[in-house]
């Protein structure tokens, strides 16, 4: 299941749904957050654009993806779009699985992608006013090393 | 018909984020048309000769060079920062 939303969500409740699931023996959950600086400056806020209609083919196929890798029960990825503020939550990937190292390592191939494969951008607001955010090499290389093994 | 969407940094930068072009004004290749639009000044060649440009091709991501079809929706964006 794919939210793409500006509204915040709450965590605990999409966790418990994940929990209901029979044959769930592991749940595994990653909240992501806006950071208050970023390069040394001070972020006052955050603004997420996206693609309509490619952001939500983008992360089913991530889905998809995982669920052919690992044996995966259910899934939830959340993003929010819009203005968000430090300490915001922006994203959450809930996994439920069998057994924890398939849901631990589905949280993270999920969370690897999406930083470079969905169509999401940050734009932050600091004291010099607004830059858009640049894609970072280390995001790259997470992602990538998924396909070396 | 097809339609040519920009986002975030370059929807910003070029003062654009979609552009109609009629069948018959519009090249038969994405590097063709990545020739055309840069036609139409420094910042449009900026954005469509960097390196780093990605494309998407009716909604999925593609590296490789495709035939245009009528109806097509092509899509010029930076690096994702999602997350």
């Amino acid at each position: 299941m794919i939210s793409i939303q500006q509204e915040d969500f709450n965590p605990g409740l999409e966790q418990d749904n994940l929990s209901k699931l029979t044959g769930t023996g592991a749940v595994v959950t990653f909240t992501g957050l806006v950071r208050d600086e970023n390069l040394g400056d001070d972020v006052g806020g955050l603004y997420l654009e996206h693609y309509p209609g490619m952001t939500e083919k983008a992360l089913q196929e991530i889905i998809d993806e995982a669920a052919a890798r690992w044996p995966l029960q259910a899934i939830k990825v959340i993003h929010r779009v819009g203005q968000l503020h430090p300490g915001d939550r922006i994203v959450y990937v809930g996994v439920a699985s069998a057994h924890r190292r398939a849901a631990f390592e589905i949280c993270e191939f999920v969370m690897d992608y999406l930083k470079t494969r969905a169509p999401f951008w940050k734009r932050e607001t600091t004291v010099d006013g607004e830059r858009w955010v640049d894609a970072r090499e280390s995001d790259k290389q997470s992602a990538e090393r998924w396909y070396e093994e | 018909m097809i339609k040519i969407l920009f986002f975030a940094g370059y929807r910003e930068k070029l003062g654009c984020d979609s552009l109609k072009l009629n069948s018959g004004e519009y090249p038969e290749t994405l590097e063709a048309l990545r020739v055309k639009l840069s036609e139409k000044g420094a910042d449009w060649q900026e954005v469509l000769e960097d390196k780093r440009t990605l494309v998407a091709h009716n909604q999925a991501m593609t590296r490789k060079d495709f035939t245009i079809s009528e109806g097509d929706e092509i899509a010029f964006f930076p690096p994702v920062t999602g997350g």
